[in-house]
């Protein structure tokens, strides 16, 4: 849950990118890393196994500037995505605010995605969340793969499969190129922007 | 989202000055557990980056409580790291917010534990009012 402190004026809000493993999310964080660079005042934060993959969370603090005379810091997390590490998945949503759902579009990682959108569902509601209720957003990610003759799903087999109940906003993305990995984050902010502003009234 | 008035986060601002920066403690934070800063203040020597810390901090201190769940127990008391010239002591406050303290050689962990009862008892009443 995010932390408004009236007295540095000041907005702490945290935002989990959540998915299957090897989906693209610690690439997001990356992406916005090296975009942002002179806005993010400390390094990123990285728990990774020998083989590179995310053990317990990324972590990347950025400032968007001011809103209502406060600073709006947004902390982005991911989770790792690996299947044996749910309990940490568990951990890392502790009072989350609003999820980047990072889906893989290759085609052989369709039960992947489905099967992690459900356990968001459940890890959420050990949270008391409900996963309709959070602001979330949908990234279909690795759509450069078509140019490499990787076989993917269509965006209308992608929203059939993850966002029929959601109808969340939804954008294709390539987080290596980094097209659409601001878009996604931009959107995001702005569906956690309202909840504040409904906060302060 | 939450938040608390300026005044509670000013009475707990006096308490760890009062109480932990006078003993000789370097750094001093109040987190929530999903890892936000709710207070830090330090003697001037601090140069570690704020927000990183408290997102670890209450990655570890989840991840601690969870073991501590899985062997049996409610919670294990202690949480600390001893370094070479800085150690770390974690306490929970209460169920929201965890309590960090960073310190020398020059501070006795014993009278730290008990300093910390102290303040741990204050903030609980400041943050429930």
């Amino acid at each position: 849950m995010g932390f408004i402190n009236v007295k540095k004026k000041e907005v702490q809000i945290k935002v989990v990118y959540y998915g299957p493993g090897r989906g693209g999310k610690t690439t997001n964080l990356e992406y916005i890393n090296e975009k942002f660079r002179e806005r993010i005042k400390t390094e990123m934060v990285s728990i990774k196994t020998h083989g590179d993959r995310t053990l317990f969370f990324d972590f990347l603090p950025v400032d968007i500037g001011k809103i209502h005379g406060f600073d709006i810091k947004i902390q982005l997390y991911t989770v790792p995505g690996q299947v044996k590490y749910n309990a940490t998945r568990k951990l890392v949503l502790k009072g989350v605010d609003g999820i980047v759902f990072v889906a893989d579009m290759q085609k052989e990682r369709r039960e992947s995605n489905i099967k992690a959108l459900e356990q968001m569902r459940e890890n959420l509601f050990s949270h008391n969340k409900d996963m309709l209720k959070i602001p979330l957003v949908m990234q279909y990610n690795k759509c450069d793969l078509k140019d490499e003759g990787i076989e993917l799903l269509s965006f209308e087999e992608m929203e059939q499969d993850l966002n029929q109940e959601l109808k969340a906003p939804t954008f294709e993305a390539s987080a290596v190129t980094g097209y659409n990995v601001v878009t996604t984050l931009k959107k995001m902010i702005s569906g956690t922007m309202i909840a504040f502003r409904k906060e302060l009234q | 989202m939450y938040g608390v008035s300026q005044e509670q986060l000013e009475k707990i601002d006096t308490v760890l000055t009062d109480e932990l920066l006078s003993i000789g403690v370097h750094n001093v934070i109040v987190i929530d557990t999903a890892g936000n800063t709710i207070s830090q203040l330090d003697r001037g020597e601090c140069s570690c980056d704020v927000a990183s810390f408290a997102a670890l901090a209450a990655g570890n201190f989840a991840a601690v409580d969870a073991m501590a769940k899985l062997v049996g127990e409610e919670e294990f008391s202690l949480h600390f790291h001893r370094g070479e010239s800085e150690s770390i002591h974690f306490s929970r406050v209460n169920e929201d917010l965890l309590l960090i303290t960073i310190f020398g050689n020059d501070v006795s962990l014993g009278f730290l534990r008990l300093k910390t009862v102290e303040v741990i008892d204050r903030i609980r009443e400041i943050w429930s009012k």
